[in-house]
């Protein structure tokens, strides 16, 4: 044994020196102290994202939850032979229609023991034009004259609002030619009486967007189906492209230069600002769409230009998570089936993709729900313009102009009326929940088929 | 042949440094340690040996309750640093860790400098006023490891960047920089080529001058060329407990028997 | 013929071509799937493949190319070509191909006689009305040259498609043919369609790179475009942004660079603490019950459409700064769009993004580097703090990179919340705005395309493309270098 022990006295073992390791010392409690205030940091960090979670959520669900709710009138009625043929003979048709309307309405609130006067401008002002909507009714259908009809009328966006809370009585002048008090005073007793109440607002979810002069019967329908074909192209797209550049560059490329350098642009393009994919779409179709070949009428704004820049943007996060999914797959399957005699074509197709599938399909449905989300490219490529509506034919839902979820959000958000600021608000309620469910989905996919080599 | 040369000379008892009495150690259902009685000595090795999976390491790490930092570990029974209980809720494993401390399987000094790796544990602990005593504190502590001549040059440059052998040395150096009482070796060259285990076999036996070590490892003659005591575990049980000489000539249970001799483990 | 139906086809040829040569191939060898080279369905894919890829590749490439062609060609033919400067050619090219399409419109929908469309002049019928009722603006009076124009070139198009149609079947047909041919015992259909199938797959994985190659070039023509009429010098050194439609605008991007600087600076002031130290406390002492909670309640809010976060700020932060530090409060604040306004709401958008990121690269950190610190006496701060995130740096820094990239990029927050007011201040309560607002504004707007104004937003492009690139493939470099150190 070599004596290298150093020539310094050693430590004094067990000596008094030594304090019991019950007391906790001075410089040991600051530490404490120290180690209590870094957890206090990330307590507080982590309830602060929470809280800030928690805000954003409660902000959506109070300000969108109202656009799906809406205060109707319901009216009990009945049009006789002789007032329609009466009332189509005369100038101002729906001006008599609505005649019929107030004495129909009258006679039923009568009957609950109200008697309110009112007057043709002031249900002009409730419940907007009711002589219009009556007499399309009956001349779409002839065969409901003479028979009682129960009509439900939306009131308009103002005494809406009124039972919503977003104005208070006090706050309209004497001279507001859209509301009086008198008006919220008969609004107040329809409610009472039972004729005027709350109701699922269905024309929001079905309906398409209206100009600026109605912002109660804008609806997010439309937009909704525009999203769909848009993400129907992005995954007829980027699925196939994501998987097959995936498998090529997971099991087939060699280590070289090219490989690497595809790598890393993907990586890259996964981080490019969404809002650059707009302008390569823009630019692209500047340059060779619009007014050529069959593809004549496609304007920017078809879901099919919007799904196909949505799908370079896909692309990258589905080949990301397409690899991870064929790394998981250990590499004895492969061997295995080469085993057996396989070629490598073989060994993947056959054994390593169907093993990988759920992983596949999980990174597609996240890839697809942020594309769902996604903006500013639809913005760029002319999505926002006011043309939401129902395509005629199926071919018609990809190349005829079309608004999108998030598109017709930012649409509405950036008019004035609160009306249409409650409905964007709807809006990204719905746009969440499909997102909500994609997840939902990814999630059940992972757990359901998740396997542990 | 054994090197028996140690056991030999070392049989005179010692102050006892670490006890534990009916110590049982939990993963969550599964008992991993069942009525471990034994008695540390101080100024000595003692060795833990046995078939894999036999509890040696847990209970290694009972000593410095690094099993607190397993949530579903749980330990039952007395353990005690010179007499004091170090499982009362009055303790701070962390000031208990400064006493007792703990080189590893694999070597892992942290991505810093060669010199920040072993002021580290002073740093912490307060145990230096100032720069030069850290200087002493690092030189002392580097040349018991007996890394100081191959890295005094370069004491700036990462400790990653030694090899196995060193990285272990600095792991020691910096185990030993906090002048710890107890210091707890598991399996600590099982990551070495064999130039290397001699050189920190060489050095447990230096170490044993100043602290109690107290060494798992896998290697039966390890085991007899450093140690003094050695402790025989077997599937959670502490089967025998005595001089590393009698152990591996004369075992008293079967069990001890057929590992020494090759027929379990 | 229209392009779906030429694919349809193409497509039904191919389904026919794999029934046709799997039972040649069977047919050669007696019937006995044993005796030929490859299993059966090989000969059919084989005729699938010949079929399909040649005759598809050259739609695709048709489709992309013709158009240009066409555009040179009939940009050629132009009176007075080499009079016109370049502004001037793609303007008259603008309106040629908005009349060309009002006129295939007017057609289908009969506003206009198929002879106007085809030849004779436009004596006596208003076309400039006509086409606005079909809801195309054409820009200036339609001249007998443009009329001329436009008829040639609907002429070349249709010509074009029909030579489209033609090429593209008789490709597949040839495909079908040769294919079939080929399908007999001997012949090893299994490693040609797998050569095949490989070559598809390198074609996908090209795209990545096609995608980036767009995207340089579409930045790239335009800017260059743009600095032919507007001085480089000024655009990046002036600092007013001043557009005028009129003309004489000012278009310096400092301000822009500014106001996206600045919001970013807030944004990652506000998320990488709360982010980093949400990451911490989640990997190293929450227990598994809250880590279950909290990993997807962040996941959630990354996957929170920027939208939202724009309607948030617009609508919610900025009404509420107001009433704090608005005339009403303290006094500092103009209006609800500002820096702090789009700075904030950014800042939580990116929580989650930093926090996951962070999480994943202390998680990488060997167990054994805790344990060591551990068990020398430090506390798990001083492990966080001394050794953990020492360790994990590089791998942070990488992170932060890539949430500063996230954060200069982002639009739909700054669109809707930092304000459109151009200026340099240091005063985060007032609106600024940022290169992407300000790309968005130039382009969504009506005017002319080869207009400066309408230009500045691909330079503008090209600034935040190369901004974000150099941080990501930074970010990416570190992040990679880092990963390697711990596998």
């Amino acid at each position: 044994m070599t004596d290298a022990a150093p020539a310094d006295p050693r430590p004094v073992q067990g000596a008094p020196s030594r304090p019991s390791l019950l007391a906790t010392s001075d410089r040991m409690k600051r530490r404490n102290a120290a180690e209590a205030r870094f957890r206090a940091y990330g307590l507080i960090a982590i309830s602060t994202a929470g809280a800030l979670l928690v805000v954003l959520l409660w902000n959506i669900l109070s300000a969108g939850l109202p656009a799906f709710q809406r205060t109707v009138v319901t009216v009990d009625f009945t049009l006789t032979e002789d007032q329609f043929d009466a009332a189509e003979s005369v100038l101002f048709k729906t001006r008599e229609y609505e005649t019929y309307f107030i004495a129909a309405l009258s006679d039923q609130l009568r009957d609950r023991g109200l008697d309110l006067e009112f007057d043709s401008a002031s249900v002009e002002r409730l419940l907007g034009k009711v002589g219009a909507t009556l007499r399309s009714h009956y001349r779409d259908n002839p065969d409901a004259i003479g028979q009682p009809v129960r009509f439900e009328l939306p009131t308009s966006s103002r005494v809406e609002r009124y039972f919503k809370g977003g104005f208070a009585r006090a706050d309209i002048g004497d001279t507001n030619r859209f509301i009086t008090a008198a008006d919220l005073d008969l609004a107040d007793a329809l409610k009472q009486a039972g004729v005027l109440r709350t109701a699922f607002n269905w024309t929001f979810v079905t309906g398409v967007d209206t100009g600026s002069d109605n912002p109660g019967g804008a609806g997010i329908g439309a937009s909704v189906v525009g999203s769909f074909f848009m993400m129907l192209v992005v995954l007829v797209l980027s699925l196939p492209i994501g998987v097959a550049a995936s498998i090529y560059l997971e099991e087939f490329a060699p280590q070289n230069r090219f490989t690497d350098f595809i790598e890393v642009n993907i990586s890259n393009l996964a981080a490019v600002p969404s809002i650059v994919f707009g302008i390569l779409g823009l630019a692209v179709f500047i340059q060779f769409g619009g007014g050529q070949l069959e593809i004549q009428a496609l304007k920017a704004s078809a879901p099919l230009v919007g799904g196909l820049v949505l799908s370079l943007m896909t692309l990258p996060t589905i080949i990301i998570a397409t690899r991870a999914a064929l790394k998981s797959v250990p590499p004895s399957i492969r061997e295995a089936a080469l085993g057996v005699g396989a070629s490598k074509m073989q060994a993947v197709f056959h054994h390593v993709l169907p093993l990988a599938m759920p992983g596949i399909l999980t990174g597609a449905i996240i890839g697809l729900a942020q594309a769902l989300g996604e903006t500013a490219p639809l913005l760029l490529i002319g999505m926002v313009g006011f043309i939401a509506r129902y395509p005629e034919t199926f071919m018609g839902g990809f190349e005829g102009p079309n608004s999108a979820l998030p598109a017709q959000i930012y649409n509405w958000a950036s008019r004035s009326d609160a009306t249409f600021i409650e409905k964007a608000w709807g809006g990204i309620i719905v746009l969440l929940l499909f997102m909500l469910t994609m997840n939902l989905i990814a999630i059940i996919l992972r757990r359901r088929f998740e396997r542990r080599w | 042949m054994y090197d028996t040369r140690n056991a030999e000379r070392d049989v005179t008892q010692n102050e006892i440094k670490m006890s534990a009495r009916k110590c049982q150690v939990f993963y969550g259902d599964k008992q991993a340690i069942i009525d471990v009685d034994i008695d540390v000595e101080d100024k000595m090795v003692t060795a833990f040996i046995g078939p894999s999976g036999c509890g040696k390491s847990t209970f290694l790490r009972v000593l410095n309750r690094m099993n607190d930092t397993i949530p579903i570990a749980r330990v039952e029974g007395a353990i005690t640093l010179d007499g004091e209980d170090i499982y009362d809720p009055r303790v701070d494993p962390v000031q208990l860790r400064a006493r007792v401390g703990m080189v590893f399987q694999k070597p892992n000094p942290f991505p810093k400098s060669i010199y920040d790796n072993v002021a580290y544990g002073p740093r912490i602990h307060g145990l230096a006023t100032g720069k030069a005593e850290m200087d002493a504190i690092v030189e002392k502590s580097l040349r018991r490891a007996a890394l100081w001549d191959e890295v005094k040059d370069r004491l700036q440059e990462p400790g990653t960047g030694l090899s196995g052998g060193q990285q272990q040395r600095l792991c020691i150096a910096r185990a030993v920089a906090t002048e710890p009482e107890v210091l707890l070796m598991d399996e600590p060259c099982s990551a070495l080529d064999p130039i290397a285990t001699s050189q920190v076999e060489e050095l447990i036996d230096e170490l044993r001058e100043s602290y109690s070590v107290v060494i798992v490892t896998h290697s039966m003659q390890q085991a007899a060329r450093v140690s003094q005591k050695t402790a025989f575990f077997h599937l959670g049980y502490l089967v025998e407990y005595g001089e590393t000489g009698q152990i591996f000539t004369n075992p008293r249970d079967e069990r001890t028997e057929s590992y020494i001799s090759g027929r379990i483990g | 013929m229209p392009v779906l139906w030429i694919v349809l086809i193409v497509f039904a040829a191919a389904a026919i071509g794999y029934a046709v040569a799997r039972n040649r191939a069977l047919a050669s060898a007696g019937g006995n799937a044993r005796g030929l080279h490859s299993l059966p369905s090989y000969y059919g894919w084989n005729a699938v493949l010949m079929v399909v890829a040649p005759s598809m590749l050259v739609l695709a490439a048709w489709l992309i190319v013709a158009p240009v062609v066409i555009g040179w060609s009939v940009a050629a033919d132009l009176p007075n070509r080499d009079a016109m400067r370049s502004g001037d050619v793609s303007l008259a090219m603008s309106d040629i191909g908005k009349l060309a399409q009002c006129l295939t419109v007017g057609v289908r929908e009969g506003a206009i006689p198929p002879e106007v469309a085809r030849g004779a002049s436009l004596e006596g019928t208003d076309i400039r009305e006509t086409c606005a009722d079909l809801g195309i603006a054409l820009g200036s009076d339609v001249t007998r040259e443009t009329l001329t124009s436009a008829q040639a070139y609907r002429a070349k198009t249709a010509t074009s498609a029909l030579a489209m149609g033609i090429a593209v079947l008789a490709l597949a047909a040839l495909g079908f043919g040769y294919a079939a041919m080929r399908s007999n015992k001997d012949f090893r259909a299994r490693n040609v369609v797998e050569r095949g199938v490989l070559v598809l797959l390198v074609m996908a994985a090209s795209i990545a790179i096609l995608t980036t190659i767009g995207i340089v070039l579409s930045l790239i023509f335009n800017t260059v475009a743009f600095f032919r009429l507007y001085p480089a010098a000024e655009f990046f050194f002036s600092p007013t942004w001043n557009p005028s439609f009129g003309g004489g605008s000012t278009l310096g991007i400092l301000p822009l660079l500014w106001g996206t600087l600045y919001i970013s600076l807030i944004a990652l002031v506000v998320a990488v603490p709360i982010g980093l130290f949400t990451a911490i406390y989640l990997s190293e002492y929450a227990g598994p019950r809250l880590r279950a909670v909290a990993k997807p309640a962040i996941e959630v809010l990354a996957g929170i459409p920027t939208i939202v976060y724009g309607l948030f700020a617009l609508l919610t932060v900025g009404p509420m700064l107001m009433a704090v530090f608005g005339r009403d409060g303290i006094g500092w604040m103009q209006e609800a769009s500002s820096v702090m306004t789009a700075g904030l709401v950014m800042g939580i958008m990116l929580i989650p993004f930093v926090s996951s990121l962070s999480d994943d690269i202390i998680n990488a950190v060997p167990q054994s580097l805790r344990d060591g610190s551990l068990a020398l006496g430090a506390t798990p701060s001083e492990t966080v703090r001394q050794v953990i995130l020492r360790a994990a740096l590089p791998g942070i820094v990488g992170a932060i990179l890539l949430a500063a990239s996230r954060a200069i990029g982002e639009t739909m927050i700054v669109v809707l919340g930092a304000g459109a007011a151009a200026r340099l201040s240091l005063n985060p309560f007032e609106a600024m705005t940022t290169v992407t607002a300000k790309i968005v504004s130039q382009l969504t707007g009506d005017d002319d395309f080869a207009s400066p104004e309408v230009l500045v937003a691909f330079a503008l492009g090209t600034t935040l493309f190369v901004i974000t690139l150099c941080m990501n493939v930074g970010a990416l470099y570190i992040v990679r270098k880092y990963r390697e150190q711990y596998e």
